[in-house]
């Protein structure tokens, strides 16, 4: 547990000691939905809904590309012979959780403010909206890791990604055109689903990061 | 001789499954017709796909456990020869939707913008699409062990969240895909009638036992190109 929070902490650092990424996603999420609302204006909730989670999926790419690319072989070196694999996965993924919530909050405070608002029940799609950004982290997560086994690009994250979030996605747009109806509810059983699906994701991942990492 | 039965077992069930496929007797359905023999191949392809992608991650799991290369061979093969069934599922599909689905007034883009929609269809989709990007991922590896570990890792990995979302969105989304209620692809209890289920079981082990022994043979010439490389 003491090893998860130090690894957190470092890097915590490590994103204030190099600001330019942070501002860098920041600046990626208002210039992609500064593009689209020159693109099209008061769009109906149909296609704001499909934008909005299209666009948080390329937001988490981004994110989350550089959590296993930033470190060098020598420093994935050093923490194989100081942390265990769970607890180095496991503080990877927490970060880029908490990374992704900020970021999915940011781009719907965006959304709402160039693209209007659709929302009819404002405070579930929130909580959508922070599962869904959950969700994609969890993936996007493990996937950088063989992304940079591979010494590939965040190209072939999205080639790997693309196909095994789209279930997920589907069902977060499912749940979030509830969102957007007064008279629709949102089934609880597919929310539960959701988070069974990344319960599961962090098991996985727990799994199988032992085999990655070592060399 | 005692080791090929079961090839002689695939030949002499897809001889049946032909035979019997198509001169059986079948229900007379309204707008299924005669199509409803297509059965004895469209369903069992998927049948076979999906047993074969198993296959093919069991292999991966038994890679990481010894980090023996030919379970790597065999997990690659398995998947390739699924891939191959999960396109041959496709347009045998897309014989049977042409006959039931498509709707005859419209054009041929508008039905296959309706009928891309079902969610057993993109099910399918996205199992073939993550089992090429597996292939483009092995590709990009360079060192041998690194490729075969690596892409281990990403078969366990996809096929965990895969399977769980192939057999639960069906049941979430609207389908005109038979079995809707709660059952992926169908429901082979009710939706079959007894004459038909004595052909679809054979059909399923036969086509099975058919893309096994191919994949064997893919292995033993990879094997076998493997020594030569490395004597």
């Amino acid at each position: 547990m003491r090893h998860i929070f130090t690894l957190l902490k470092k890097d915590l650092l490590l994103e204030i000691r190099q600001q330019y990424s942070f501002y860098g996603i920041l600046l990626y999420i208002g210039a992609t939905i500064f593009v689209l609302y020159n693109a099209l204006e008061e769009p109906d909730s149909k296609v704001w809904n499909g934008l909005f989670w299209v666009i948080q999926l390329f937001i988490c790419i981004n994110a989350v590309a550089k959590s296993f690319l930033q470190e060098s072989r020598g420093r994935m070196l050093y923490f194989y012979s100081i942390a265990s694999p769970a607890d180095f996965v496991l503080a990877k993924l927490i970060f880029n959780s908490v990374l992704m919530l900020v970021m999915s909050l940011l781009s719907l405070l965006l959304f709402t403010l160039f693209l209007g608002n659709p929302m009819q029940k404002a405070g579930e799609f929130i909580g959508l909206v922070l599962l869904g950004g959950w969700s994609l982290s969890l993936v996007f997560t493990f996937l950088a890791a063989i992304a940079a086994k591979a010494q590939q690009n965040a190209a072939i994250m999205a080639v790997l990604g693309f196909p095994i979030i789209i279930p997920q996605l589907l069902l977060l747009m499912r749940l979030s055109s509830a969102a957007f109806a007064p008279l629709l509810t949102i089934p609880l059983s597919s929310v539960l689903l959701l988070i069974a699906l990344d319960a599961m994701i962090v098991l996985m991942a727990i799994i199988l990061f032992p085999f990655l990492w070592k060399d | 001789m005692y080791k090929s039965w079961w090839k002689i077992a695939a030949v002499l069930l897809l001889i049946y499954t032909v035979i019997a496929g198509f001169l059986g007797p079948v229900p007379k359905l309204q707008l299924l017709g005669e199509t409803i023999r297509n059965l004895y191949f469209h369903v069992c392809m998927w049948f076979a796909m999906m047993i074969l992608f198993t296959v093919s991650v069991v292999n991966a799991i038994r890679y990481l456990r010894g980090f023996q290369l030919k379970y790597d061979i065999y997990s690659r093969h398995y998947a390739i020869m699924a891939i191959v069934l999960g396109i041959l599922g496709y347009s045998t599909g897309a014989i049977w939707a042409a006959f039931t689905w498509a709707d005859p007034n419209s054009s041929i883009l508008d039905n296959f913008k309706t009928i891309a929609r079902d969610p057993k269809l993109i099910g399918a989709a996205i199992a073939l699409l993550v089992y090429f990007a597996y292939l483009i991922l092995r590709d990009s590896i360079q060192d041998i062990d690194k490729k075969a570990r690596i892409s281990a890792v990403y078969n366990i990995f996809a096929y965990a969240i895969l399977f769980p979302s192939i057999w639960i969105l069906p049941r979430i989304l609207p389908s005109l895909h038979p079995g809707n209620e709660d059952n992926p692809a169908l429901d082979v209890k009710n939706d079959i009638s007894g004459n038909m289920r004595i052909v679809f079981y054979p059909a399923v082990i036969g086509w099975t036992l058919l893309a096994v022994w191919i994949t064997t043979l893919k292995i033993r010439l990879t094997l076998l190109k493997e020594k030569k490389m490395m004597p």
